[in-house]
């Protein structure tokens, strides 16, 4: 088997649903050792979230938390219990990085701190991942992805142009938000974590969701303190292109430089009106967007959303299709990358998953295992690795522990 | 010292997905030395905002000088090329190239986002560059990475919204999509680093370098994986939805006191909604049976909505939130530009800071947006401008003369 990026990285996860998951995902895709410690009996959120297999509510056939939890270990553990915290103590000396979710304080309380594992293990990446991070007026403010995504400003101007500005703004895509704050929070420990192998020294990494989330929106933000103007719901940045209806759906436009509207004109044929100013001078192009829009549209109402994506991009236009799920997962460029792999589920059987946006040239993808069964090894990491008895996980099993 | 100090970071980059990247890590340390020209702007040194207009980008045809009196140095320029070092080649020149090789020799990484075979006209592309460091990490952002039969594609944020299913998943189900922008650029840019870093965690233990081809579809793509694999097990292809989730109801944004004023509430237990209907002063809806469970509730949010909006109206969305999270309810506002820059908590956060730019003067930008205890991650220097360190960078590292370095200026290859 080839080497991963991440090989021998030890990774301990307790986090719930999306943002925390996504980012020990990243690694353990990577090649990390991820153990995700859930609660027993109950485990993470995501097991509770849809879309379930026949859409039936399962533990082990949540969708969400299969794609989340790829190539992980799962075991269960009760940490407010003094066996449980011993057990989560010897988890963390052997690790490497301790990614958690839980409210500012919560872990201090039960005798987990920072300042406690870090005694215990001096070289932890400790990353917490909150709403509003770990200091600071709102640091025990309530949030679920739908405030987060909503506290970090790109709900505000979503959707973008929007047609019924009266309505209330949106987030974006489910949890795109969340697996956006995973992103960053994978950045920002293995940054850490490549200062731990540098010296030895772990530290904590405090990410505020909204901060990650004001970073993924920077460009949208910049204007205001330098010119008093802020983009809303309404806002089109550029009057010209975008959101265009095609025969079957919707195609798109971007339009940023002049060589890509003479490819445009070319490829409507150089009609009539594309030889007058209209077409050929930006600033009456600008002046006259409307009637310039009108034109277009009536050339891509011809045409099918692929038809514009594909002739355009031949053409030097930059065009796109919307694509659904579907027509995603059928795609001939994806699936030309082996963007797709396959994995088997004892609970939901062989399924295509979709990898990550990198294709690393010496360290592929692990496409080792499907999500962990609820405390699927449990006996794996306390007993063969620990060194527990298989009696005395009987007995935590009893208790409730594990 | 930044987590990454020591790496070597030699960015041909342009707009955000590979300068961005390139900032992100610079924020933790690495040096990072832009390379760009007069000859091939960045497109960030084009784009301004019109005060009446919004945006705008100052479009120039290949090779088109730029109109006299415009400025190179720009905000949006100064926000993403923080802490860089910035150095002028025309890369179209042969001796530019060398040079550019030379910095390559040194570096740990190189992070490219030009339009397909850019590199390889210049002789900058990786089978060339890893023979030059043997250990070398180099980075492709691209539309659709540099395979398959869209490898030429060309990219802008929007695109990668649309084809990646963000896009189709965003909206009101009676809308049409969603025209997604900055942050599919950002977002490539963040996975980019982390790609990175994880490439240098790699060749940290085992000397390693390796070429990395990143794809902005796909990055769009993973973002909607749960929708994907919907599809996956039950072939069912999903759609907009608006803010509406599978089980949690009230969970939406809620009109407040103000223009365009916003706030969002999300109730998941019988507890918050207890909770809840105290805080707004139990009004007699609340008792109806329509509302009486979680699934009551998840069936009736229309209605349910409109009488929960009845009550936000009459406070503003920063009051909500006070009435609310005090009584352990999930409610933030829809925060809008003007807000981010002025809330108390993150100001208490430091969030916005101030930088002195020498040509544009004070500069309000945002900081790093992750805390690291030990190895605090922070601005160290303005955004940088075009060809700012050209003496530094080839006097001081590459040691070449002061006569040298004007002579190449004056031959337009450090131009």
């Amino acid at each position: 088997m080839a080497e991963t990026a991440l090989d021998g990285v030890k990774v301990v996860e307790l986090c719930n649903l999306a943002a925390g998951p996504y980012c020990t995902k990243l690694m353990a895709d990577l090649g990390a050792e991820v153990i995700k410690v859930e609660k027993p009996g109950v485990g993470d959120e995501a097991r509770r979230r849809g879309p379930f297999l026949n859409g039936i509510p399962h533990l082990e056939r949540s969708g969400l938390f299969l794609y989340l939890n790829t190539n992980k270990l799962g075991v269960t553990l009760n940490i407010e219990t003094r066996k449980g915290k011993g057990l989560f103590k010897e988890l963390i000396a052997g690790a490497d990085i301790l990614v958690e979710d839980n409210p500012p304080g919560m872990l201090a309380d039960l005798g987990l701190g920072h300042e406690v594992l870090s005694e215990l293990n001096p070289s932890l990446v400790m990353t917490s991942i909150t709403p509003f991070g770990q200091t600071g007026p709102y640091k025990d403010h309530k949030a679920y992805p739908l405030n987060s995504f909503h506290s970090g400003a790109e709900g505000f101007i979503t959707p973008t142009g929007d047609p019924f500005p009266d309505r209330p703004p949106l987030r974006v895509a489910r949890y795109a938000g969340e697996y956006e704050v995973g992103i960053h929070s994978m950045l920002a420990t293995l940054g850490a974590l490549y200062y731990q192998r540098a010296t030895g020294l772990g530290q904590q990494v405090d990410v505020s969701k909204q901060e990650v989330l004001i970073d993924i929106n920077t460009y949208e933000l910049l204007a205001y303190p330098y010119v008093g103007w802020f983009p809303n719901r309404s806002t089109v940045l550029n009057p010209l292109g975008g959101i265009m209806p095609a025969k079957d759906g919707y195609g798109h436009l971007a339009m940023y430089e002049e060589v890509q509207w003479d490819n445009l004109a070319k490829l409507m044929g150089n009609p009539e009106w594309t030889k007058e100013e209209l077409f050929t001078n930006p600033d009456v192009r600008r002046q006259r967007s409307d009637e310039v829009q009108q034109h277009i549209r009536e050339w891509t109402k011809q045409r099918t959303k692929y038809e514009i994506y594909h002739e355009g991009q031949k053409a030097g236009v930059a065009t796109g299709a919307y694509q659904t799920p579907e027509e995603i997962m059928n795609s001939e460029q994806l699936n030309s990358r082996s963007f797709f792999v396959e994995l088997d589920h004892p609970e939901v059987g062989r399924i295509t998953y979709p990898t990550a946006p990198y294709r690393f040239s010496k360290t592929p993808w692990r496409g080792r295992r499907a999500a962990p069964l609820l405390g699927e090894h449990n006996e794996e990491i306390y007993h063969r690795r620990l060194g527990h008895s298989k009696e005395e996980l009987a007995r935590l099993r009893g208790l409730g522990i594990i | 010292m930044g987590a990454l100090s020591g790496v070597k970071i030699l960015e041909f980059g342009m707009a955000v997905a590979g300068p961005h990247a390139c900032k992100l890590l610079a924020f933790m340390g690495a040096e990072v030395i832009k390379v760009e020209s007069i000859a091939r702007l960045d497109m960030l040194r084009r784009a301004g905002v019109d005060a009446e207009k919004g945006a705008k980008i100052q479009a120039l045809r290949p090779g088109e000088p730029l109109p006299p009196g415009v400025s190179v140095d720009t905000f949006p320029s100064n926000a993403t090329q923080l802490n860089k070092l910035g150095v002028s080649l025309d890369l179209a020149q042969p001796e530019a190239v060398e040079l550019a090789k030379r910095l390559v020799a040194r570096s740990d990484v190189v992070v490219e986002n030009f339009r397909a075979r850019v590199m390889e006209e210049y002789g900058l592309d990786y089978a060339v560059l890893r023979e030059i460091t043997p250990g070398l990490i180099m980075l492709s952002t691209s539309l659709a990475g540099k395979t398959g039969p869209e490898r030429e594609y060309l990219g802008y944020m929007e695109i990668f919204g649309a084809i990646g299913g963000v896009g189709h998943l965003t909206g009101y189900p009676d809308g049409p999509p969603t025209w997604i922008r900055f942050s599919m650029d950002t977002m490539s840019a963040v996975t980019a680093a982390g790609a990175i870093a994880a490439a240098l965690i790699h060749k940290q233990r085992t000397g390693e370098g390796q070429y990395i081809d990143f794809s902005s579809y796909e990055g769009a793509a993973c973002l909607i994986g749960d929708a994907l694999l919907d599809y996956a097990m039950n072939r069912r292809n999903q759609s907009r939805q608006g803010n509406l989730d599978d089980f949690m109801a009230p969970h939406n944004c809620y009109r407040c006191q103000g223009d365009d004023e916003w706030v969002s509430i999300a109730i998941a237990t019988d507890e918050e909604w207890e909770a809840f209907c105290n805080a707004i002063g139990n009004p007699g809806w609340t008792d109806d049976e329509r509302f009486a469970d979680a699934h009551s509730r998840w069936q009736n949010q229309e209605q349910m909505d409109i009488f929960i909006q009845e009550w936000t109206m009459n406070y503003t969305h920063y009051e909500v939130m006070d009435i609310l999270q005090k009584a352990g309810v999930a409610a933030v506002p829809s925060f809008n530009s003007p807000e981010i820059w002025g809330d108390p908590h993150l100001d208490a956060r430091g969030l916005t800071v101030i930088v002195d730019h020498p040509a544009l003067g004070a500069q309000p930008v945002l900081s790093p947006p992750w805390k690291l205890s030990r190895t605090p991650a922070e601005i160290t220097r303005h955004g940088t401008m075009l060809g700012e360190y050209n003496e530094y960078v080839f006097g001081d590292l590459l040691g070449l003369s002061r006569e040298e370095i004007s002579r190449l200026a004056s031959k337009g290859v450090i131009r």
